[in-house]
């Protein structure tokens, strides 16, 4: 299944909606890289509330999103990550590298209101 | 609980995708928690992921441990890929022949409490892990 992205003002909001297999997580790279573009988006929020786990191919993918959204102009947080999730995440030695996080969609918006504001 | 026992054939990253599942289901029904499972099902997505990073392809095996009142999982990952030349480097943090980040064999083995593994160049590798679950 697509992620559908929600334009929310000046921003992108992609909303996990299941458990993401690598082809529909590379699809909404693809998804994210263009719209940036088209809509001329301020910041994009990808919410991973629903995915249980995050693996090597998950966060790598999270990480390159990122980078070629920041290099399309915008900052990108990701928000939701379940406590669960980054417990293993930790463990397993994984990370996001510099994406910018936060807990969730509210504190989300919040984040890039400061960085629109800068 | 024999009854949970598979044997997956790991060839495409949806293969991954049904085995760390199926993983969880059968990390439920032993018991393990809600943070048990979750880094279990890692443990198996990561392994999955090197069957097909450098093997192609390979199985992945899950069974219920049952062992002295005991209970546990047991992953086994075997493939007949190329081997590892050094394991030692291999089980490096940070030490990736592929495309990863080689993070996979020593994250594996950090949270799972036996691990072993056994490789042969050009004949392949296997994996063994096993979480007993705390009572």
């Amino acid at each position: 299944m697509r992620v559908p992205i929600l334009k929310h003002g000046d921003y992108l909001i992609a909303s996990v909606q299941s458990s993401l297999n690598d082809e529909e997580l590379l699809q909404l790279l693809d998804d994210l890289v263009v719209k940036v573009a088209s809509v001329r988006a301020k910041g994009v929020i990808v919410d991973v509330t629903v995915l249980d786990i995050m693996d090597s191919f998950a966060t790598r993918i999270l990480r390159d999103m990122a980078q070629m959204i920041r290099l399309r102009g915008a900052p990108t947080v990701v928000v939701g990550v379940q406590p669960d999730v980054a417990l293993a995440m930790v463990q397993m030695g994984l990370s996001l590298g510099d994406i910018n996080t936060a807990l969730d969609l509210e504190e989300g918006l919040a984040l890039l209101n400061e960085h629109k504001d800068n | 609980m024999a009854a949970c026992d598979r044997t997956f054939n790991v060839t495409t990253d949806k293969d991954v995708v049904r085995i760390r599942e199926y993983s969880r289901i059968v990390a439920e029904k032993i018991g393990f928690s809600a943070n048990e499972r979750t880094l279990i099902a890692t443990v198996v997505s990561e392994i999955c992921r090197n069957i097909i990073e450098y093997a192609k392809t390979g199985q992945v095996i899950i069974q219920v441990l049952l062992q002295n009142s005991r209970i546990g999982i047991l992953i086994t990952a075997v493939d007949n890929g190329p081997g590892i030349s050094n394991i030692d480097m291999a089980m490096k943090d940070g030490f990736s022949t592929g495309r990863g980040m080689g993070i996979g064999l020593p994250g594996s083995r950090r949270i799972m409490d036996d691990f072993e593994i056994e490789s042969t160049p050009e004949y392949g590798t296997t994996v063994i892990m096993r979480k007993w679950l705390v009572q």
